[in-house]
């Protein structure tokens, strides 16, 4: 299966390998380089690569590659996803996944990768039982193994490896017992010019902090299961439970996790919170163009919409841009040619505007095509959906835990064209 | 440092080499130093030491054998953990001398105690066998052993063990098959992703194909399909196919295996994983799998990956790419989910664009248009080139927007971008190709544009298209020959390869205008640097310019040049993907990857089902139906009794998470999940059952009957009742062929009950049961066990008597016993019962001023008129004077209504009763007869209403007939209630009598319920059926009522008429709740 991993940073240095199996060298990462600098964005460098003894199959996350060397048939999902494992489980060892962290975490990254495969199958992948083998670096433990010698790694084998529940280990105590859910929506929009919506859907996420103690088994229930449509459930949720009854029952992992992932029906019609009234255009005549952006309360459900951003990919030829918003603040990367509006609260009052002038690269056609637009916005304590948690119950511990529900709506990758 | 006593040094030391051997360089002369410490106390630096020697041991054999003996000793230590880790490190040290070692080692790990060293003796496995490959029949044997393995640990990894191993030897699977399946959901996510792999492949070799019927419309596509599927015997696939194709149509009602639908079943949920993996895994495997029908779940759960990483799309996107072609109706619901955003990378726009193009047909295209016009505009010049190939396609696949498409072509022409433009000229070339006569216009416009376009490509595809086309743009071609003539040494060669085609077709059609620029062209071509230019002037030159000893060719030249080619098919490059397997890297790559397992074809005939037959009763497949059936009599039977009958399956997964258990975890979750897997069994069971002939159907009565009757009966009878059920079965086991199979099943899932009855116990009861005559007729017995069964439900043989004849209490009867003298019309024999029934007062003893009358409904037939209800009057006298004719008139009723008058009543001395029938046609509906009853005296007003369960006639219908009937009354016509019982009518006596009592209903004798509801105390929970039909119209009224536990219970009415059944449904609800 997975032969080999290379972690690469955005600039092309081979900066931590791993073999699994018999060395490969890393001149194989040379073909993945080929197919690198052949795409302008690293996001566009083909995933499954195939060279002639191997194949690359590669994840682009945090601005390092993850590149896994394979050389027989294995399904390339199958990698795919585990690397995005290995993300995650850096991320989550120490609070993001950057080159200089795992430069300094070398060895405990080493070990990590070390029993998350064997032989190129993943052995382990729990956070919880990865965590009970070799312990994530905090100043207090480092403080305590230097004077007493103490170790990062567990002597015993994790209890949850062998359990049928492997994401929770046992023992866990906690002073206060608390869990806490976050019902967190996100609206995939295609607006066209006009406004008019060409395509809407909203996919959740229900994010869990749970910090519990013993074994607690939990059951939660929404007030109108129906606008589910598709979902997707960390393992540890019962699915036929949620088959009779519509209810999330599970024993939940100690910790964050994301306890499942939502699709809202589109037959349901999607609110979308604010409008855009827009108008970008280039002349004809001389290398310059005008920008004029407002944006406005739609249907928010009361609440004050914030967070609001406004991002443009600019066409290549705009050189800069002299604007004047009513509100918040705006810049222009040149050298990614994108325009960030950072808006803030949306005022209902007093609508906040964009507008000044583009200056292009003398001597360049005008650009053909108006850039789209992205928006990034956020509504506290509501779900656009309008789905709700009904009640929470517990069973399995005799104490009362102390529970609560956020809801959160964000926008996905909500466009406007242009 | 490392010589140092010091842990932490040694570990700071351990730590600096492993970072060093992180960051790639080499640390290997290192190694003496190192592999000392091996035996360390320190766990991380012993840790540490494993990392480096997995990592060096290769290249430094000689010195890695120090270390040998400290993993040796490492295996036999008492934590699994240890043991565990020092066989992965002895496993992963590639060092060829130790391969007996290893083997050794793995063998005793194989059978060790902990799930985790058994899991970690499954991955070394394939780490032995690639060191060396000698050893593949030992470790297929371990590989056997730790098939067999019932824990979710170990079985993802041997799955991979075989994969890797021996995936020819499928037989190995045979036998674990049901297993792996019931497991499954709760193997760890990437052994379930292995593990479904494989058992697709499985499944395509033991089942039929479950689209055989539906293939045989589209043979031609499937044939392509298949015939691809192996390269290297194509030809005698092909006859396989030829083979297979009357075959089918013999075999038309297939039957899918129930070890089909068992995969098909258990892989479901887990489309709802989070692991994208998996949703793949399982997507593959309906595509692969499912009937057609089936297919169409997988949709939403990919479309749900498309939210995640961009390298999931890109993967996801390219197996939707392959699946829209062959089943396009699967995704179109999802087509907005495919479109495209500014921000997604070139190649998931591309794959969606692809997407896109196979989702299009007649009735989306103007919306897919309208968002590629919106494409067309991106600033992605590849996506704009890939948009405009989109089109193209669309074009050619769809006739009625080919215009449209070829017009916005056209205005992309003078688009200022040059790849826009010659991507759209390639296209339009396409295009026009397929009518040309049309579109002359486009082909000058295209050759106005030679003049700007620079991309070769583009130029020699408009130069192509003059020149084939050359007779419908007549004064144009030779212009742009004579440009090109001008420019030809500074062209790319493909665009010197068309100016010479073009000059050759112009000569031959219009060799008067062109003679001296062909001449001119072929000389330049001539001394061109290219060798294939020249050679194409040369040949050219010989075959078009006559000279004296030009050949016989140069008679057909002009055909070879003009002939009529045939227009490309634009297709889209997923086409012929699907002959690998979905989901695979060869799949994604479109050519084979090393180790890529074929997907077999199907195969013609199922191979022997009973291979999969584990020696478990429960799940034994027979290979007689019979035989089987008398098994799932078997199962609720024995599940009952003892809690723990014999190793089932679900069984299996309980013992599984008991062993689980040792480190205390939920038992709730496994248990629960084993009970709904059972209960789920049953439901198919039920669905099989449908499916049986009546015949068998009756014998299986036959056996369903004992087994109620033992549930009513008190447990210690229950007791010997189940040997006597067992001698049964034996007997007719005796006549299948593995009588003793069974036989010592039966007997081995007793001993391991946990039953505290003792072994000594059973044998004297089974003894006591054998001193029955065991030759007992069947018949006999079936009556006399229904009689005790049904008591008094017994159906009666005709409609003529309705149930409720023989539930009379001795009371009653008394009660009776005045009433049915004067009747002139029925026999005092069928009139006797109706006092049972409620009466209804109908004139009150004050009104009538002494006279007293009440009705009840009789349920009789009413003799004189079938679709009258009969009515049965008691009339009293309680004044002090005679009443004389007594009778009725001037009736009103409703349209439709009829009323059969009784017949008058002379005298009704002071004091007695008399009783009068009449009939009254109600028309099925609920309203009121309304008439006077005359004295000699006086004239009463008085109405007669009828409750809704009296305007019926019980019918008697078999179950089956029942379940059809009803099946033909759903939707609209089927009105469903749940309700709680009352307590006092919770049992089936108490139900069957308040249904009965409130509609004129008869009760459908059933039995086989009781399997499909799950074997926990209380045993059985049944099902009443109740039939009937209405008076007038003789519309059938169906009532079910399924009760649950706790007095829970479902009362569903069908029936044609929506206002009976309605209504029906409130009294039947009330007579249950009261």
């Amino acid at each position: 299966m997975i032969h080999s991993l290379f972690l690469i940073n955005h600039s092309g240095d081979i900066f931590l390998e791993k073999h699994w199996k018999s060395v490969i060298s890393r001149s194989v990462c040379d073909y993945f380089f080929e197919a690198k600098d052949k795409a302008v964005d690293p996001e566009n460098v083909p995933p499954v690569l195939q060279t002639p003894h191997h194949y690359l199959i590669s994840i682009y996350r945090d601005k390092l590659f993850f590149l896994s060397v394979i050389q027989t048939e294995v399904p390339p999902l199958f990698v795919i996803e585990f690397l995005h494992r290995v993300a995650d489980t850096i991320q989550d060892y120490f609070g993001e996944c950057s080159e200089s962290l795992i430069k300094d975490n070398v060895v405990t990254v080493y070990e990590l990768l070390e029993e998350m495969l064997d032989n190129g199958f993943p052995l382990a992948t729990e956070s919880n039982v990865l965590k009970e083998m070799i312990r994530p670096p905090t100043i207090l433990r480092s403080v305590v193994n230097t004077l007493i010698g103490g170790s990062n790694v567990g002597d015993t084998l994790p209890t949850g490896q062998l359990s049928s529940v492997p994401w929770r280990r046992v023992g866990v105590k906690y002073t206060n017992n608390e869990a806490y859910f976050d019902v967190i929506e996100e609206i995939d929009a295609i607006l066209d010019k006009s406004g008019t919506t060409v395509f809407a859907e909203i996919q959740g996420v229900i994010e869990a902090c749970v910090r519990l103690t013993g074994m607690p088994d939990l059951t939660l229930s929404f007030m109108n299961p129906r606008l589910l449509d598709d979902v997707s459930f960390h393992p540890c949720v019962r699915f036929k439970r949620w088959e009779s009854e519509q209810a999330l029952s599970f024993i939940p992992p100690d910790g964050n996790f994301t306890l499942m992932n939502y699709h809202v029906s589109s037959q349901n019609l999607v609110t979308i919170p604010v409008y855009v009234k827009q108008n970008i255009s280039f002349f004809e005549t001389e290398p310059c163009g005008r920008l004029d952006i407002t944006i406005g309360p739609k249907q928010t459900m009361g609440k004050t919409v914030e967070a609001l951003m406004v991002t443009i990919h600019m066409p290549k030829s705009v050189v800069s841009a002299n604007l004047t918003p009513t509100q918040g603040s705006y810049t222009y990367d040149l050298a990614t040619k994108v325009l960030v509006w950072d808006i803030g609260k949306l005022n209902p009052q007093k609508l906040p505007n964009l507008r000044g002038s583009l200056s292009l690269q003398a001597g360049a056609p005008k650009p053909e095509d108006n850039p789209s637009l992205n928006i990034d916005l956020k509504i506290q304590q509501v779900a656009i959906s309008g789905l709700k948690v009904s009640r929470l119950e517990m069973f399995g511990e005799k104490y009362k835990p102390f529970k609560g529900v956020k809801y959160v709506t964000k926008a996905g990758k909500f466009q406007v064209r242009t | 440092m490392l010589d140092s006593n010091k842990d932490s040094l040694k570990l700071e030391a351990m730590k600096r080499i492993v970072a060093m051997i992180a960051r790639g360089k080499n640390a290997s002369d290192l190694f003496p130093a190192v592999v000392k410490n091996v035996a360390c106390k320190n766990i991380e630096v012993k840790k540490l030491v494993y990392v480096y020697l997995v990592r060096y041991a290769e290249e430094q054999q000689d010195l890695a054998l120090l270390s040998i003996s400290t993993f040796q000793r490492g295996l036999k230590d008492p934590n699994q953990l240890i043991r565990a880790s020092a066989l992965r490190v002895l496993s992963s040290i590639r060092v060829t001398i130790i391969v007996p070692i290893m083997m050794l080692a793995i063998k005793e790990a194989a059978s060790d105690m902990s799930p985790y060293v058994r899991k970690t003796a499954a991955h070394a496995i394939p780490k032995l066998y690639s060191l060396d490959p000698e050893q593949k029949d030992q470790l297929i044997e371990v590989i056997e052993k730790l098939l067999a393995d019932k824990t979710t640990l170990v079985a993802g990894s041997v799955v991979m063990a075989f994969e890797e191993v021996c995936p020819e030897r499928i037989e190995l699977i045979h036998k674990n098959y049901r297993k792996l399946c019931n497991l499954l959901i709760d193997v760890e996510e990437w052994g379930q992703v292995v593990i479904i792999n494989m058992l697709t492949r499985y499944a395509r070799t033991q089942f039929l194909n479950p689209n055989m019927n539906e293939s045989l419309l589209e043979e031609g596509n499937d044939k392509a399909f298949y015939g691809s599927d192996d390269d290297e015997d194509e030809e005698e696939d092909e006859k396989d196919k030829k083979a297979e194709a009357p075959a089918m149509a013999k075999r038309k009602p297939y039957v899918m295996d129930p070890d089909h639908r068992l995969l098909l079943r258990n892989t479901k949920p887990l489309l709802q994983s989070r692991n994208a993996a998996v949703v793949m895994a399982v997507a593959q495997l309906y595509f692969h799998l499912a009937p057609k029908a089936e297919v169409g779940v997988i949709a939403k759960a990919l479309v749900r990956l498309l939210r995640s990483h961009s390298e999931v799309q890109y993967v996801v996107l390219q197996n939707v790419a392959t699946m829209t072609i062959k089943r396009r109706g699967m995704f179109e619901p999802y087509l907005k989910s495919f479109y495209i955003r500014s921000t997604d990378p070139t190649q998931i726009k591309v794959l969606k664009l692809e997407v896109l193009t196979n989702l299009a047909n007649e009735t989306n295209i103007s919306t897919i248009l309208r968002e590629f016009q919106t494409y067309i505009k991106s600033m992605d010049k590849d996506f704009v080139a890939a948009t405009i190939q989109a089109i193209g396609r669309c074009a050619t696949n769809i006739g009625e927007v080919r215009d449209t498409c070829l017009n916005g072509l056209v205005q992309l022409l003078s688009n200022r971008d040059e790849l826009v433009v010659a991507e759209s000229v390639v296209v339009i070339k396409k295009l026009l190709q397929m009518q040309p006569e049309k579109h002359s216009d486009i082909i000058k416009h295209m050759a106005k544009l030679t003049d700007n376009i620079q991309v070769p490509m583009a130029r020699a595809s408009i130069l192509w298209l003059i020149g084939e086309y050359c007779e419908h743009v007549p004064k144009i071609a030779p212009d742009v020959l004579r440009k090109m003539a001008k420019s030809f040494t500074n062209e790319e060669d493909i665009v010197k390869l068309q100016i010479i085609n073009l000059a050759a077709k112009l000569y031959l059609t219009n060799s008067k205008q062109t003679k001296l620029l062909t001449q001119y062209v072929l000389n330049l071509a001539k001394y061109d640097q290219n060798y294939d230019i020249r050679d194409r002037a040369r040949f050219i030159r010989q075959l078009i310019v006559p000279t004296e000893k030009s050949g016989a060719l140069s008679k057909y030249a002009k055909k070879l040049f003009l002939a009529l080619k045939p227009a490309p098919i634009l297709e889209s490059p997923f086409k012929d993907r699907d002959h690998f397997q979905l989901g695979s890297l060869s799949h994604l790559l479109n050519a084979k990857a090393g180790g890529y397992q074929e997907l077999p074809d199907w195969p013609e005939a199922a191979p022997d089902p009973s291979v999969r037959n584990v020696e478990v009763p429960e799940w034994t497949k027979c290979s007689s139906r019979e035989k089987r059936k008398e098994k799932k009599v078997e199962k609720p039977f024995y599940s009952d009794s003892e809690g723990e009958s014999g190793p089932t399956e679900s069984a299996d997964s309980e013992s599984d998470s008991a062993s689980g258990l040792e480190s205390g975890s939920g038992i709730e979750e496994s248990g629960s999940g084993s009970e709904s897997e059972e209960s789920e069994e049953g439901s198919e069971s039920e669905e099989e059952e449908e499916e049986e002939e009546k015949d068998k159907k009756k014998k299986k009565k036959e056996l369903k009957k004992p087994v109620q009757e033992s549930e009513s009966e008190q447990s210690s009878e229950e007791e010997v009742r189940k040997h006597e059920r067992k001698n049964k079965q034996r007997k007719s086991d005796s006549e299948s062929e593995s009588d003793e199979e069974d036989d010592s099943e039966s007997e081995s899932s007793r001993s391991e009950s946990e039953d505290s009855e003792s072994e000594t116990e059973v044998k004297k009861k089974k003894k006591a049961a054998e001193s029955k005559p065991p030759s007992k007729p069947v018949k006999k017995e079936k009556k006399e066990m229904s009689l005790l069964d049904l008591d008094d439900f017994e159906p009666a043989p005709s409609p003529q008597v309705t149930p409720v004849n023989t539930f009379l209490s001795s009371s009653l009867v008394t009660d009776l016993e005045g009433l049915s003298l004067s009747d002139t019309v029925l026999s005092p024999a069928t009139t006797s019962p109706c006092s049972a029934l409620k009466s209804y007062e109908l004139l009150h003893r004050i009104t009538g001023e002494g006279l007293c009358v009440e009705y009840c409904f009789s349920r009789q037939p009413f003799s004189p008129d079938g679709n009258m209800v009969a009515v049965q009057m008691q009339v009293t006298n309680n004044s002090t004077s005679d009443t004389k004719n007594l009778h009725m008139e001037d009736v009103k009723l409703q349209s439709g209504m009829r009323v059969k008058e009784f017949p008058e009543i002379e005298l009704l001395p002071a004091g007695e009763s008399a009783t009068a029938v009449m009939g009254i046609d109600f028309c099925d509906s609920t309203q009121a007869a309304n008439f006077q009853l005359c004295t000699h005296t006086r004239k009463f007003f008085v109405s007669i209403q009828p409750p809704v369960g009296e305007l019926m006639r019980p019918v008697f219908l078999t179950e089956n007939e029942f379940k059809k009937e009803q099946g033909q009354l759903m939707g609209m016509n089927e009105i469903t209630e749940k309700l709680t019982l009352d307590a006092k009518c919770r049992n089936e006596h108490a139900i069957v009598q308040s249904v009965i009592t409130a509609a004129n209903l008869s009760r459908v004798p059933c039995g086989s319920d009781r399997e499909c509801s799950p074997p926990v105390p209380p045993p059985a929970l049944p099902v009443h059926r109740f039939a009937g039909r209405t008076v007038t119209s003789g519309s059938l009224v169906l009532a079910t009522v399924a009760s649950k536990e706790e007095g829970a219970a479902q009362l569903t009415v069908n029936c044609e008429k929506m206002v009976i059944g309605t209504m029906l449904v409130k009294d039947i609800l009330l007579a249950l709740t009261q």
